[in-house]
């Protein structure tokens, strides 16, 4: 078997030095009434490489891959180009087959790329430190939620309507073993969003407010506002940015003074992979560095005086503090990161400004075509790359059709918030530098088809 | 995973020799193929770039006054630039393609490139988690399929897919618990840990809420089953117990443990980081086990990747079951999968404790651990766990006279081997063998763990390694074992050879710099 390197003989030779006639005397602690006298039963047998390959090419056949149609999905995952050498540099073995950087002598590689990594996401959120990844944007939301509890000791978040519904699920589930409190409802069709309820329900009990910036439905608001509130009562403002490429267009969370601000950065070099694996971003204050969650490389020097980085801070981790350790989390998203890392530095500022820009007037140009189709309105005054349609009829009947048609027209807010009859009607649509006027058209063709 | 003992001193030593004073040093301090490689940040600049992108449409923007004004402080490089820079920097990293890497629980076995190939077919790479389920019912399947595995391989009926690591798994498996105990108005306090464990398994009970206790090990590196049901009490929600365990051992006695604990109305979480011993041999089902969270990157191979990304399914006992998170796939009549989210949920899954993560789990891990098991076959599989524990022991047996192997005389050990530093003379510690090693062209073992014997170096080599690859590392450890038995001072020094000498530990931690800024930004941040 083509990954099993030991031959007859060698097992021969390697029980014959240990002093046993076969395995099985290996398994002596195992109960005999455990073990089986075979290979699982109803399970397949070994195969080679071209079986394999045909078994798994007929599932991915049974898919609609976004690059074959038009495709307007976003709500929390977005399709950017990833340049080609991206995917190159993630595959060297000598990232690709490395472990954690225990041993930080053998991991500079490792280790100077997270270094650079949390450099590139402190400064793109405005923030003075960032970890070096959470496995996803949801969970680095619920973390920093927890943060904030142990920072203020107190137990009541505020949540915008405007954050993720999954995410906010994810914090409800765990809510509910924590105890904490979460205020929070769905969100409705105001093009101005719901700051001024956040607002008023900030006081002296509430640990944190979390908004997403820009949020689901795609609008953009200025947190500040929220923030010197917050202070005021000494709670912490968390920003969670779901498409960090809008970054490059959009003042930063940090410059409106957010405590902690956590992401999504799947859009930068990681692809869309049905969902995962992604990657946590992780910022936040100085002051606050302690309480992170999360591994973190730090700068020092080795004993010739060079330069060198190793994993720091480790009391707050679990290998060090056990069950006082501020998160449980081990694994987190290296390669992602490292992915996500490669991109930025392929684009620079100037690149990542202009990308964010195509992405943005692009944006324009499309919510404008759609929303003057007969049957559609634009929701949104302001937005980055996605937009709430309003349409008058149920949105998630119309984006199943059009799937069978091979178009895939985006996120119907049905099927994001089930529940919620009011919203049935909106149709999130996501636009990136890979949509293309064709498609647009295809699309807009589509609904005025539907419509009519 | 090796053991980090906070606050290791270090200082710049008075006996190093450096090469200005042999005459090697260079221009460039670069030596030879090791080059010394600035951060990006030293190399690059903002407008620098190495994509090119197409003109934007003339319009005005809509961005609600809330366009960037001040720089953002990231650099680019051009493509070239960018290339080399990671090439270098990937030059200074060990990995499993460079050699044998010991680390003893973390299953470093061979990452199949087969794996990487079909997991970027654009079937799976590129398809958005939202997309509706009929336009993806390949992935639905797959995910089906590998769930199906899983179940078969554990003997236990029900998986949850989507926790997106181990510690991941770990949470989902003890929140299960703790819904079940609640659901039947029995809501208990304490979750016991044999002081072996992970220290993801205290850490992850904690933050579910649960206070954590020890529970004891014999003199044979077992739970001690007696000292266990003395503990059982109506205060117990359960027990989390990694079999074999982290000295590398069977416990024997995992039936009696599960069933104890039953009794006591309590839970068993298994932790399943050590499957790779028993996989296709033993079916954790069998044992008694509630809960048991899988290493997709461990057992199953798919890339460590420097730091994840991993994944850990979580199987469930019919005890359990009902409480499984969202989201996971259901095959309809027709033959057809859906996912069962929020919406569907009270329908069919109403106790599910609910949603852990946004989508759906780790698919690009899926569909490598699925190729890999398809790979294998079931006759594969237990032909892994035979050629991993039989490495061990031949590891095990074979440096036995030159290291004191805490549980060598009570019988054969399973996928890993665990040795002390008993011995080791002029202060000599694990950590100095370890760097030795390094010097020697391997990533050391497991170091420090498990906490339960002093300077613990746990090595499982994995199936994966040829009998000639494990002899050369039996070599190089038994010669660096026999310096630190022999309190050669320059293991105190080691590594001589690595890109970096050892590092500042103690200063990281002390002042910590964990972003890079200008230097003029940096020296007022010291004033």
């Amino acid at each position: 078997m083509r990954y099993l390197p030991q031959t007859p003989e060698d097992r021969q030779a390697m029980l014959a030095s240990i002093g046993a006639n076969h395995v099985d005397e290996l398994f002596i602690d195992v109960p005999k009434e455990v073990q089986l006298d075979g290979p699982i039963r109803d399970l397949p047998m070994h195969a080679g490489e071209m079986a394999v390959e045909a078994h798994m090419k007929a599932l991915a056949k049974r898919n609609h891959a976004a690059g074959d149609m038009p495709f307007f999905l976003g709500a929390g995952a977005y399709r950017h180009h990833v340049p080609a050498s991206v995917d190159h540099i993630i595959q060297r073995g000598e990232f690709l087959t490395a472990y954690t950087p225990y041993q930080p002598e053998i991991a500079q590689g490792t280790l100077q790329t997270l270094f650079e990594f949390q450099t590139q996401v402190a400064r793109l959120f405005g923030v003075d430190v960032a970890n070096a990844s959470m496995y996803d944007g949801s969970t680095a939301c619920w973390e920093a939620i927890v943060m904030a509890r142990r920072i203020t000791k107190r137990g009541k978040a505020v949540l915008s309507s405007g954050l993720h519904p999954h995410y906010v699920s994810v914090c409800n589930t765990m809510a509910r073993f924590t105890k904490d409190k979460l205020v929070y409802e769905a969100p409705s069709f105001a093009a101005a969003g719901d700051g001024d309820t956040l607002l008023d329900q900030i006081d002296d009990d509430t640990s944190c407010v979390v908004v997403q910036y820009p949020d689901i439905l795609g609008r953009i608001s200025d947190i500040s506002a929220l923030a010197e509130k917050a202070h005021a009562h000494k709670a912490l403002l968390i920003a969670v940015v779901t498409e960090p490429v809008a970054l490059g267009a959009l003042k930063s969370p940090g410059e409106m003074d957010a405590d902690i601000v956590v992401g999504e950065g799947q859009s930068l070099g990681v692809g869309l992979q049905f969902g995962g694996p992604f990657v946590g971003l992780f910022g936040c204050k100085q002051k606050y560095v302690r309480q992170m969650p999360g591994r973190l490389c730090g700068e020092t020097v080795d004993a010739e005086g060079k330069r060198g980085f190793v994993l720091t801070l480790s009391t707050r981790e679990q290998h060090i503090r056990r069950e006082k350790a501020t998160s449980n989390i081990c694994t987190n998203s290296g390669l992602c990161a490292l992915a996500f890392t490669a991109h930025m530095t392929l684009l620079g500022e100037k690149g990542l400004r202009e990308l964010a820009m195509l992405n943005h007037k692009k944006a324009v140009q499309v919510a404008d075509r759609l929303g003057s189709i007969k049957g559609v309105s634009l929701m949104n005054d302001s937005f980055f790359n996605e937009f709430t349609l309003v349409l008058d009829h149920d949105a998630r009947p119309i984006v199943r059709r059009l799937a069978d048609q091979r178009i895939l027209a985006g996120v119907s807010l049905g099927r994001l918030y089930p529940e919620d009859e009011a919203l049935a009607y909106g149709l999130l649509v996501a636009v990136t530098e890979t949509s293309t006027e064709e498609e647009v058209e295809i699309l807009a063709a589509a609904l005025e088809s539907e419509l009519s | 995973m090796s053991m980090l003992a906070q606050g290791r001193p270090t200082k710049q030593e008075e006996n190093l020799i450096m090469p200005e004073q042999t005459g090697t040093e260079t221009h460039t301090g670069n030596r030879a193929l090791i080059v010394d490689e600035p951060l990006i940040f030293e190399r690059g600049s903002p407008d620098r770039s190495g994509v090119d992108l197409p003109q934007a449409p003339d319009v005005e923007t809509r961005l609600g006054g809330l366009e960037r004004s001040s720089a953002i402080g990231v650099p680019g490089l051009s493509e070239a630039e960018t290339v080399r820079h990671y090439t270098r920097l990937s030059r200074q990293n060990y990995a499993i393609d460079v050699g044998l890497f010991p680390l003893g629980s973390c299953t470093m076995k061979h990452n199949p490139r087969l794996n990487e190939k079909m997991a970027r077919l654009k079937g799976f790479a590129d398809i958005h988690p939202l997309q509706p389920m009929e336009s993806v019912q390949g992935a639905l399947q797959t995910i089906y399929e590998l769930a199906d595995w899983l179940k078969k391989l554990t003997g236990m009926p029900a998986v949850a897919m989507s926790p997106k690591a181990g510690a991941h798994g770990e949470l989902c498996g003890i929140l299960a618990i703790r819904s079940a105990l609640e659901a039947r108005g029995d809501a208990r306090e304490v979750i016991l840990v044999p002081e072996s464990a992970h220290g993801t398994n205290p850490a992850t009970a904690a933050f579910a809420g649960y206070k954590v206790e020890d529970i004891p090990a014999n003199d044979a590196g077992r739970v001690d089953l007696e000292a266990l049901k003395a503990r059982l009490g109506p205060d117990i929600a359960g027990v989390m117990i990694t079999n074999p365990n982290t000295c590398g051992l069977f416990e024997p006695d995992m039936k009696a443990i599960s069933d104890a604990v039953h009794e006591a109305g309590a839970l068993v979480y298994c932790d399943g980081a050590n499957f790779n011993a028993i996989v296709g041999r033993v079916r954790p089902g069998d044992l008694g086990v509630d809960a048991m969270h899988i290493n997709l990157h461990k057992t199953f191979s798919t890339p460590h990747g420097g730091g994840g990304p991993g994944s850990g399914p979580v199987v469930f006992s019919e005890a359990l079951a009902p409480y499984a998170p969202l989201p996971f796939v259901e095959k309809m009549d027709n033959g057809h999968f859906y996912i069962v989210e929020e919406e569907t949920a009270e329908d069919h899954h109403e106790s599910s404790f609910g949603r852990m993560v946004a989508f759906h789990g780790q698919m690009g891990m899926f569909t490598r651990a699925l190729t890999y098991m398809l790979s294998h076959g079931a006759d594969g599989l237990k032909q892994v766990a035979e050629d991993a524990v039989l490495n061990a022991n031949y590891i095990l047996r074979q440096l036995e006279d030159v290291l004191d192997a805490p549980f060598a005389d009570s019988g054969p050990c399973m996928h890993e081997a665990l040795f002390s530093d008993k011995g080791f003379t002029n202060e000599l510690s694990t950590l100095d063998l370890a760097k030795g090693m390094i010097d020697e062209g391997y990533h050391p073992m497991t170091m420090y763990f498990p906490l339960v014997v002093h300077g613990a170096m746990l090595v499982e080599p994995t199936e994966t390694e040829s009998k000639a690859a494990i002899d050369e590392f039996i070599g190089a450890f038994r010669s660096v074992a026999k310096r630190a038995k022999a309190g050669d001072e320059a293991l105190k020094t080691a590594p001589h050879h690595a890109p970096r000498r050892r590092l500042d530990e103690t200063l990281a931690a002390r002042k910590p710099i964990l972003v890079w800024k200008e230097p003029e930004e940096f020296a007022e941040a010291a004033e």
